[in-house]
């Protein structure tokens, strides 16, 4: 029986099979987060119970921390108090917690991996639908909600019904100035925000096999974006050289070990998917969106299309009639007022890089607010360390401290209700970063773009190329 | 839990494609610890201005509510894809609490069909067409009674004719008696110590 990687995976980890229900799957990994963890908490405390496998579950704050004056107390009771439940739950259960300001801290999504937490092979979940995230490691791992979140607490294990499979291939090179965020800004632009609903997608092709792991991160992170359960690419020889070192992965021989299983973490050759996509490298420009969800997307130069996979018209006209844009109009050159560079999506050093690489020599435009917020205190201290901050600083930009900031704006980073603002997050949803705010997805080139020009503009590397 | 067996009431109708679980509840009202009251938060942006005024004839309080202000409908009709987005469960919590047993939709995300399923609130996922002759029949007669019957897996409406839906027997048995995931769990931890014995913790994390 020729098996997927998926398929390989889900069957290392079925517990048991339940007669015309789900399978009962082992969870090797569960990440938490001060949002959707206080309820899990408290309903096992109502069942007087601990949690079963504590050094399973590693947590860390920030949807709800401040990006300046980390060092003082949150300001906002309620988020105040959602952090100090944390810290006391994970406490009570003897799970390893990075609070805020620990050199271990950051957003779930980017600690995890550099910690050495995520391997491969592995299940993750976490209360938090960027969970696919970890799927570029070549792991099932998919977000999941509280009333999960306690069953993993209280058993270790999930019910869950096997989802259906895709094959996602792009193969070829990608032109110059093209980053991971525009490869899946393009596949997500061309099947639906719902078109991966009750699939799990597995990504194929040369693309992926070039991309470094924060590359593989970005577009794995986004595959919910599309309605899938999770992404993953199969893990290689890049994977293995990130995972290597890292605090709590294996060393020594018991990483040769573990190495010499996760090679056999790939696709058999004539397995079968349900749905299959290719798409070609050289056809994806750098990428924009216009609307008010992720499908929404068009290249940085052309015009907003009539129509948008999976969007019937009533809803493609409301979500132009938010964002105050009509149909045929081009934004290349559009006034923008804010700049976000962050986000479990673009929050990674490679972002930070290719952020200062744009900026280089160059100048923050006038009348643009520009927050570049690291994903993590590693992150943070790589800017530095590489002196990524020393150019921002000459150009004008300040650095904030690592959380999830304005992709949710459920701290105090809210762009303001009309305002623009050019997100290298992952979703531009009505309000999403702040009551009548209006997001325009892009990676860190086109966001560094128009850091300068103080408009939507096409990076100056695809320019000259 | 509460038992789901059959359902008949009037419904709300919002009628988008891809409505995401920030449009059900805003990201700011998740800074609380409790999983009660957030049925007042529902679709919080669609119904109250920035001001915090609720805004006369929205379409959630306009069809929700009977001229005597009490509730008239247990069943929400939504547009396809419903549920996108973000994992919250505040989501369900919040259609949950402000009295809808069932959601009804062409197709719903993964996460939220999971933690609806979690919350008895029972996700019926019908065609396009029947969902498309569903929305014309309600848009004609806000008041017309929709039904739901879970043993026989039907939903039916005057003008939209009647349609079964699929649903698996494990989950079925759950929402008719109540049941819970964690439950079943529970009374199977010898079969998970059993998997934990022979599986000699393959990730090889040091912890």
């Amino acid at each position: 029986m020729k098996r997927t990687l998926f398929d390989k995976i889900w069957d290392a980890h079925r517990v048991m099979e339940i007669p015309e229900g789900p399978d009962v799957l082992y969870i090797d990994r569960h990440l938490i987060h001060e949002v959707t963890s206080p309820q899990a908490f408290n309903a096992l405390r109502d069942k007087g119970m601990k949690v079963f496998r504590p050094e399973r579950t590693f947590a860390t704050c920030d949807h709800n921390t401040p990006t300046l004056h980390q060092e003082r107390p949150i300001e906002d009771p309620a988020s105040a108090e959602a952090v100090a439940a944390l810290a006391r739950n994970t406490a009570d259960n003897g799970i390893r917690y990075f609070p805020l300001g620990d050199p271990g801290n950051g957003i779930v999504h980017v600690m995890g991996p550099e910690q050495g937490i995520i391997l491969c092979g592995q299940t993750v979940v976490c209360g938090d639908s960027h969970t696919a995230t970890h799927g570029a490691f070549g792991n099932i791992a998919f977000g999941i909600g509280t009333s999960e979140v306690e069953m993993v607490f209280a058993t270790q294990c999930l019910m869950q019904a096997k989802p259906r499979q895709a094959r996602i291939t792009v193969d070829g090179r990608l032109r110059h100035g093209v980053t991971p965020k525009d490869v899946i800004l393009y596949i997500i632009s061309r099947l639906g925000t719902g078109g991966c609903t009750g699939c799990f997608v597995e990504y194929s092709g040369e693309v992926f096999r070039d991309m470094s792991m924060e590359g593989r991160m970005t577009v794995c992170n986004m595959s919910i974006e599309m309605g899938a359960k999770g992404g993953m690419v199969a893990p290689d020889e890049t994977t293995f050289r990130y995972i290597a070192g890292r605090r709590f992965a294996p060393s020594g021989e018991e990483f040769d070990r573990c190495v010499e299983k996760w090679r056999q973490l790939y696709t058999d050759d004539d397995a079968v998917f349900d749905k299959e996509y290719r798409f070609d490298a050289a056809d994806i420009p750098p990428m924009i969106t216009y609307g008010t969800n992720p499908g929404m997307g068009m290249p940085v130069d052309a015009a907003i299309p009539d129509t948008a996979v999976g969007c019937d018209s009533a809803s493609f006209d409301k979500a132009l009639a938010y964002m105050g844009f009509r149909k045929g109009q081009r934004l290349q050159g559009f006034h923008i007022d804010y700049v976000f560079l962050g986000s479990c999506t673009n929050g990674r050093i490679e972002d930070f890089r290719a952020f200062a690489a744009a900026v280089r020599g160059r100048r923050k435009a006038d009348g643009v607010t520009v927050w570049l917020v690291p994903g993590s205190k590693q992150v943070e201290r790589m800017i530095e360390e590489e002196g990524i901050g020393d150019i921002l600083r000459e150009a004008g930009f300040e650095l904030r401290q690592p959380g999830c900031s304005a992709c949710l704006a459920m701290n105090a980073d809210k762009i303001p209700e009309g305002k623009y603002a050019v997100s290298t997050s992952n979703r531009n949803f009505e309000g999403r970063q702040g009551y009548g705010a209006r997001t325009i997805l892009a990676g860190p080139v086109v966001a560094a773009e128009a850091a300068v020009t103080g408009c939507i503009s096409m990076p100056s590397a695809c320019l000259s190329s | 839990m509460r038992k789901i067996i059959t359902i008949h009431s009037p419904a709300v109708l919002v009628a988008n494609a891809n409505i995401d679980t920030d449009q059900i509840i805003p990201a700011r009202f998740l800074k609380t610890t409790s999983r009660e009251g957030f049925g007042r938060k529902l679709f919080y942006d669609w119904r109250y201005g920035a001001d915090g005024g609720l805004v006369p004839d929205n379409v959630i309080d306009s069809q929700l509510y009977g001229p005597d202000s009490l509730q008239r409908c247990s069943i929400l009709v939504a547009g396809d894809n419903f549920g996108c987005g973000s994992s919250r469960e505040h989501a369900a919590w919040a259609i949950a609490d402000a009295g809808f047993m069932a959601v009804v939709s062409s197709s719903f995300a993964d996460i939220f069909r999971n933690n609806a399923l979690n919350n008895a609130l029972l996700p019926v996922q019908v065609s396009a067409g029947f969902l498309a002759a569903l929305m014309s029949a309600i848009k004609a007669d806000p008041e017309l009674p929709v039904d739901i019957d879970l043993p026989a897996q039907t939903i039916s409406a005057e003008g939209a004719g009647t349609e079964v839906f699929r649903i698996n027997g494990y989950k079925k048995e759950c929402l008719m008696k109540g049941y819970s995931d964690i439950d079943y769990l529970l009374a199977h931890k010898d079969r998970i110590l059993e998997y934990e014995g022979k599986h000699a913790v393959p990730s090889g994390a040091k912890i």
